[in-house]
């Protein structure tokens, strides 16, 4: 399986995104912000970072790139498209996933692990997923996800909301909220259920000396996901 | 011709950094503010003599990038 990483200037989640993929047998390439063309792929990757220094609005000025509409055709041609926490913001502020990344309730910067429940497995990302509960890592002051009621209705009743963030046993209330997001949401899907966006960070849990192994669940169940 | 333009965040959007601007405020002794909301100014320069048309592009350009629809508000000045 192919996938693609783009860079963008500020992402900083790049290679580690880079070395998770390819420890679970992708075949991954790096595709800079200002090409024109994506490489044949089968998922494509918008790391976590801060693109372009955060100016404006997180996400905002990646979600205008050059390579950006080549993601937008690739993602409404049925495509796999991936945000993790600054791919995450990227990917509303395209358009391709409903809502937004406000600042974090209380004013911080918060960098530690987190649980979360996955929602909606009717999705290559977690179909068949052998865990419903997974300790992710979370680095971002802008993660607090917002949407409309209108919005919020739309998505609930089109099961498009990924994953929630739990406690260690699955609950979710606000002292599994790190962040203020509405509902706990941790992660959204497009309607088509291609496109995921998510602030948890699973290229960071590959490792289980080192942090833990629940991202490796992750990515080896998405390639297996691929190959069917 | 210059253009200004403040974006806003809508009503009802969390603003925390108001709302610790405002808590500021009250703790220098301007116990009579009761709320904060902050925002965005922007000043565009555009190459363009017609008023009308100028705030035209700069609606656009709104509407594209300097404010998101989601949770903010814009007001061309």
């Amino acid at each position: 399986m192919k996938s693609s990483v783009i860079i963008f200037p500020g992402s900083n989640c790049d290679r580690d995104m880079d070395v998770a993929l390819k420890k679970f047998g992708f075949k991954n390439t790096m595709v800079w912000h200002n090409d024109d063309k994506l490489p044949k792929s089968d998922l494509i990757v918008l790391p976590g970072g801060f693109s372009y220094g955060d100016y404006l609005r997180c996400g905002s000025i990646a979600g205008k790139s050059k390579i950006i509409k080549s993601v937008i055709d690739f993602a409404q041609g049925g495509g796999l498209v991936l945000g993790i926490c600054n791919g995450f913001q990227i990917l509303t502020e395209t358009g391709l996933l409903p809502g937004v990344l406000l600042q974090n309730k209380n004013i911080e910067f918060i960098c530690r692990n987190v649980f979360i429940k996955i929602s909606d497995k009717n999705n290559k990302y977690f179909n068949k997923i052998n865990k419903e509960i997974l300790e992710l890592h979370i680095a971002h002051n802008e993660g607090n996800y917002f949407c409309s009621n209108d919005e919020l209705k739309e998505i609930e009743n089109n099961n498009q909301i990924a994953a929630y963030y739990c406690d260690e046993k699955g609950n979710c209330d606000n002292d599994s909220n790190p962040n203020g997001a509405l509902k706990n949401i941790a992660g959204v899907l497009n309607k088509e259920k291609n496109v995921l966006g998510m602030m948890p960070h699973p290229e960071r849990m590959i490792d289980k000396y080192l942090s833990g192994e629940d991202g490796s669940i992750f990515f080896k169940n998405l390639l297996n996901n691929l190959k069917i | 011709m210059k253009i200004k333009v403040v974006v806003t965040l809508k009503n009802g959007v969390l603003d925390p950094q108001g709302k610790a601007i405002q808590q500021t405020l009250n703790g220098m002794g301007y116990s009579n503010i009761q709320g904060v909301r902050q925002g965005k100014y922007f000043d565009l320069e555009i190459a363009e003599n017609d008023e009308a048309k100028a705030k035209v592009a700069a609606e656009e350009m709104c509407k594209k990038l300097l404010a998101n629809l989601v949770i903010e508000d814009f007001k061309i000045l």
